[in-house]
């Protein structure tokens, strides 16, 4: 039994660890976990990550989960080419700062938007008060903002001119609030080209794949949730967003 | 000009690089940011202004953020002993995904005892919300029990027999409810000892002096706040009243 990743593509930390697995050909045996079917809260789901989040990789006996120690993990075991996570110390704490940045702020503020567009007006059968999504967008662009000026500057990357995990956490969770209607990148022409850097660099197909099923979210009916998980994930989701 | 570290002790993440530097012996400038006082009492104050902005690392003409980032980057330039981040990659991913999950948990919960119980009412000057901190002790109450039944459980640390990265970010955390009075390791025995090995482990002089502000937070009280900053941050802590 090699290793067994447990994913839900409708994620963006699934998706990151997706791509590079894949990019890397990384052997490993897809485990899809349908969040919305309530997959991540049986029993045997329990045996991997007792927390019931995806991602979660298991080798052998060891179980381990949070996907920023999953994807150094992985790149640490199949020794990935360095600019993954470079041994430059500078450049690796570069990398490091961004992970622990973005985890408030890009993933933070792109989720809100999700959920505020798509997922709770799924759930509670009508939309938000504008204000509510309005409110999520400033943020958003606030921290985009920050993205630019801090982190990506006028460098081909994040920590120069390779493409690293940085890059990679950071793309996945934009192209949320972009799968719920919102596209961030229209007036932002330095993130566009940002993105294609990042696509060509991981692999266009590898990036398209993995990005199917969140970009037909907005097709997503009421009654592909289970029934019984609707009303926790509506009051859980609204907290989140309040 | 060696190696400068920006910090405020009444900061969690700034006591666990204070503690590491410290037991480490690593050679550094204590440059005193006083978050209450606002930009003009900061040393160093065009680039460490609000909240949020400690702690910081400058190393030269390297400047870093983030707790995460500076601790790792200490270690590895610093050569630490390696059951602070240890070479085994299972035992690292083990860290790497506490230090990622703290995030979203304990310190997500455990800092909003400080704000509701000392920092609202000295800001704004209203009483002290006691049905949100009862919302708020909940919330840790959930942190502490995944805490203890996925990530300490039955070993003497979090990794196993020895200290590491991810024991020095939880505990600083933890310390904050008990500095405003809400003592989350009475009622936990397993913590307490937890916490009594930690302690010895970095050096009970060391951790007591890190944490003679924080355990002292009467004084805080008589803190002149900077005017400006209490202007700005009174909105802030307000909408988290709501």
């Amino acid at each position: 039994m090699g290793l067994e990743l447990y994913l839900d593509l409708l994620s963006q930390p699934c998706r990151a660890l997706y791509i590079f697995a894949r990019s890397n050909n990384i052997p490993f045996e897809f485990k899809r976990v349908v969040l919305m079917k309530g997959e991540h809260r049986t029993e045997e789901f329990k045996k991997v990550n007792v927390l019931m989040k995806v991602p979660a990789l298991r080798d052998g006996s060891f179980t381990l989960a949070e996907s920023v120690a999953i994807l150094l993990y992985m790149a640490r075991k199949f020794k990935t080419p360095d600019h993954w996570y470079p041994s430059d110390l500078q450049k690796q704490a570069r990398v490091d700062e961004y992970l622990s940045w973005q985890q408030v702020n890009i993933r933070g503020k792109a989720s809100k938007v999700f959920l505020i567009k798509v997922l709770i007006p799924l759930l509670a059968g009508q939309p938000l008060p504008p204000e509510k999504l309005e409110g999520a967008i400033e943020e958003l662009n606030a921290v985009l903002n920050q993205f630019e000026e801090k982190f990506l500057q006028d460098k081909p990357f994040i920590v120069g001119s390779d493409v690293s995990l940085a890059d990679l956490i950071a793309l996945v969770e934009l192209m949320q609030p972009v799968a719920s209607g919102y596209d961030l990148f229209e007036e932002r022409p330095k993130l566009v080209a940002w993105r294609r850097r990042v696509e060509e660099a991981v692999g266009k197909q590898i990036f398209q794949e993995a990005h199917k099923e969140i970009l037909n979210a907005r097709n997503l009916t009421a009654d592909k949730i289970a029934p019984e998980l609707r009303e926790h994930l509506k009051q859980q989701l609204l907290k989140q967003v309040n | 000009m060696g190696l400068e570290l920006y910090l405020d002790l009444l900061s969690q993440p700034c006591r666990s690089i204070y503690i590491f530097a410290r037991s480490n012996n690593i050679p550094f400038e204590f440059k005193h940011v006083e978050l209450f006082k606002g930009p003009s009492n900061s040393e160093g104050a065009g680039k460490i202004s609000l909240l949020k902005k400690v702690p910081a690392l400058k190393d030269g003409d390297f400047t870093l953020a983030e707790c995460t980032a500076i601790l790792l980057y200490l270690s590895r330039k610093y050569n630490t002993p390696d059951h602070w981040y240890p070479s085994d990659i299972k035992k690292r991913a083990q860290v790497d995904e506490y230090l990622s999950w703290h995030h979203a948990n304990i310190r997500a919960n455990a800092p909003k005892t400080m704000w509701i119980k000392v920092l609202i009412p000295l800001f704004t000057g209203q009483p002290l919300p006691s049905e949100k901190l009862q919302e708020v002790m909940e919330g840790l109450s959930t942190s502490l029990k995944q805490f203890e039944e996925r990530f300490l459980q039955d070993k003497a640390f979090i990794i196993g027999s020895e200290i590491s990265l991810a024991d020095l970010v939880a505990i600083v955390e933890l310390m904050q409810p008990v500095g405003v009075g809400c003592d989350i390791f009475e009622d936990r025995p397993r913590l307490m000892e937890w916490r009594r090995r930690v302690e010895e482990a970095v050096g009970k002089e060391l951790f007591f002096q890190a944490h003679e502000m924080i355990l002292n937070i009467k004084e805080l009280s008589n803190i002149q706040i900077d005017p400006q900053l209490k202007e700005h941050l009174a909105p802030v802590l307000m909408k988290m009243l709501k």
